[in-house]
């Protein structure tokens, strides 16, 4: 929901609405154009970043795109390779060589097996949706303690903030490790308190996280819950 | 009377139907996106008493992998109407009448959907009829194109559903359970409100040309009145959530 507290006005379209049929403008994402006008293709706010106009949706779901940092679940495991769940339409394949380990072939199950929770980097996506992943990397690693949490798309760039700023803070009032993965997953681990903490706040985040002035609740959200611990 | 049920009278003498509806009357409609909470889009449709809900789910990867196309995602509609949505017990599960309707509507969806985004991928929509009365196909759409957009799936429009038909010799605007059972023709259609396209369109009875020319106007004044509906539930579930705050 960029442009919020520009004080411009949001406004919020339906599939098939005509957003702009003024020549000059792009057709961004969440539109098409269609004859002369440009037509929402999601419900969402319109937004005009330089004549390219595009729709931010409230709901979407995830698709990968190379360089994103996911957060995948093992679904299944072969000789030289694993399948993980990263929230998308399609499992993510892992092979043997972007693991970051060197296993004997038919032994990848020692390394990581079903059910595992493991943090990638999306290596390549073409245009079938087949998706590789790669664990060699700086921090790409298995996750063998704390939790994963999934959160809505949308609310993944409001947990962040701007240049990491809300997640920072997050960090800091909760003395929690947190990673925010960009397939709407987040990795937390820290003591129990910090963790008890972390989760409320996730929480708040479900259900708060589209508002406007969320960062401001979420300051005040975030006094509360450290006060009545 | 043509095609006609002996004495059964379904206009008035005031020339208003028997629920005191205008021939270009439509129910009543109450639509509601975002019930379900494990649905990734979901909606309520009241039309009439017709109840319906629809949930989505996906996209998702296509399985059995057969079903899968290299281009683009399969819509897989389930239509389903509950025991209990007539007066009559409906024996559960699938019937003939029942895999008719998922796969128009499955049709008609694929023509609103950017299905090209999507290849490899299905996306299942799950109808079910809570309570029946006539138009169930159109309610069904009409409850479908909110859940799609819902869910945040790219659509190039909305597509409402929508009935007219003829009872005794005088074409009407969306048939009650009377009028289906005993008038002459049904027309439902599914209309892209926006640019005035047809997905879907069956016809059940006999219409002249003129007959059937004035069923599509009264159809298309419908679909835009619904479509207002359509949006107003879409925007009224967020819009409510960021009131009085900024």
């Amino acid at each position: 929901m960029s442009g919020a507290g520009t004080g411009a006005e949001l406004r919020l379209v339906t599939p098939g609405e005509a957003i702009e049929t003024s020549s000059g403008v792009r057709a961004g994402t969440g539109t098409i154009s269609y004859g002369d006008a440009i037509i929402a293709t999601k419900v969402g706010w319109v937004n005009n970043n330089n004549g390219v106009i595009s729709v931010d949706p409230i709901n979407s779901a995830y698709m990968p795109r190379s360089g994103d940092l996911v957060i995948g679940v093992i679904e299944s495991v072969r000789n030289n390779l694993w399948f993980a769940d990263v929230n998308g339409p399609f499992n993510g394949l892992l092979p043997m060589s972007l693991a970051p380990w060197k296993v004997e072939f038919g032994a990848a199950r020692e390394q990581m097996d079903i059910g595992d929770v493991m943090l990638a980097r999306v290596q390549e996506v073409d245009e079938a949706h087949n998706i590789v992943l790669t664990m060699k990397g700086v921090g790409l690693r298995r996750l063998k303690e704390g939790f994963m949490l999934e959160v809505s798309m949308t609310h993944i760039s409001r947990i962040r903030g701007d240049n990491d700023s809300t997640l920072n803070m997050l960090k800091d009032a909760t003395d929690c490790r947190i990673i925010v993965g960009d397939n709407g997953r987040l990795w937390i681990d820290g003591d129990s308190e910090g963790l008890s903490v972390m989760k409320k706040i996730i929480d708040f985040v479900r259900n708060e996280g589209h508002k406007e002035n969320f960062k401001a609740t979420l300051v005040e959200f975030i006094e509360d819950a450290r006060r009545n611990l | 009377m043509m095609g006609g049920y002996g004495d059964i009278k379904l206009l008035r003498e005031d020339g208003l139907r028997l629920d005191g509806r205008k021939v270009d009357e439509m129910r009543e409609v109450e639509i509601e996106a975002g019930i379900l909470p494990a649905a990734d889009g979901s909606a309520w449709v009241k039309h009439g008493l017709n109840v319906a809900v629809c949930a989505v789910y996906g996209p998702m990867e296509a399985h059995p992998r057969k079903i899968q196309r290299q281009d683009r995602c399969v819509i897989d509609v389930r239509y389903n109407m509950a025991p209990f949505s007539t007066s009559d017990r409906i024996r559960p599960g699938y019937n003939r009448r029942s895999r008719e309707i998922s796969k128009v509507t499955a049709e008609s969806l694929e023509s609103v959907v950017l299905v090209e985004r999507y290849p490899r991928s299905k996306i299942r929509v799950e109808i079910e009829i809570l309570a029946a009365e006539a138009g169930t196909r159109c309610v069904g759409i009409t409850a479908a194109a909110v859940a799609l957009a819902d869910a945040g799936i790219p659509m190039r429009d909305l597509i409402v559903g929508v009935a007219a038909g003829k009872i005794e010799d005088t074409v009407v605007l969306d048939l009650d359970k009377a009028e289906d059972n005993y008038g002459q023709a049904d027309l439902p259609m599914g209309i892209l409100p926006t640019t005035g396209e047809i997905a879907f369109l069956q016809m059940d009875g006999d219409l002249s040309i003129e007959e059937y020319n004035t069923c599509v106007e009264y159809n298309m004044k419908a679909a835009k009145e619904i479509h207002e509906l359509q949006k107003d539930a879409l925007k009224r579930r967020y819009e409510e959530k960021m009131r009085g705050e900024s």
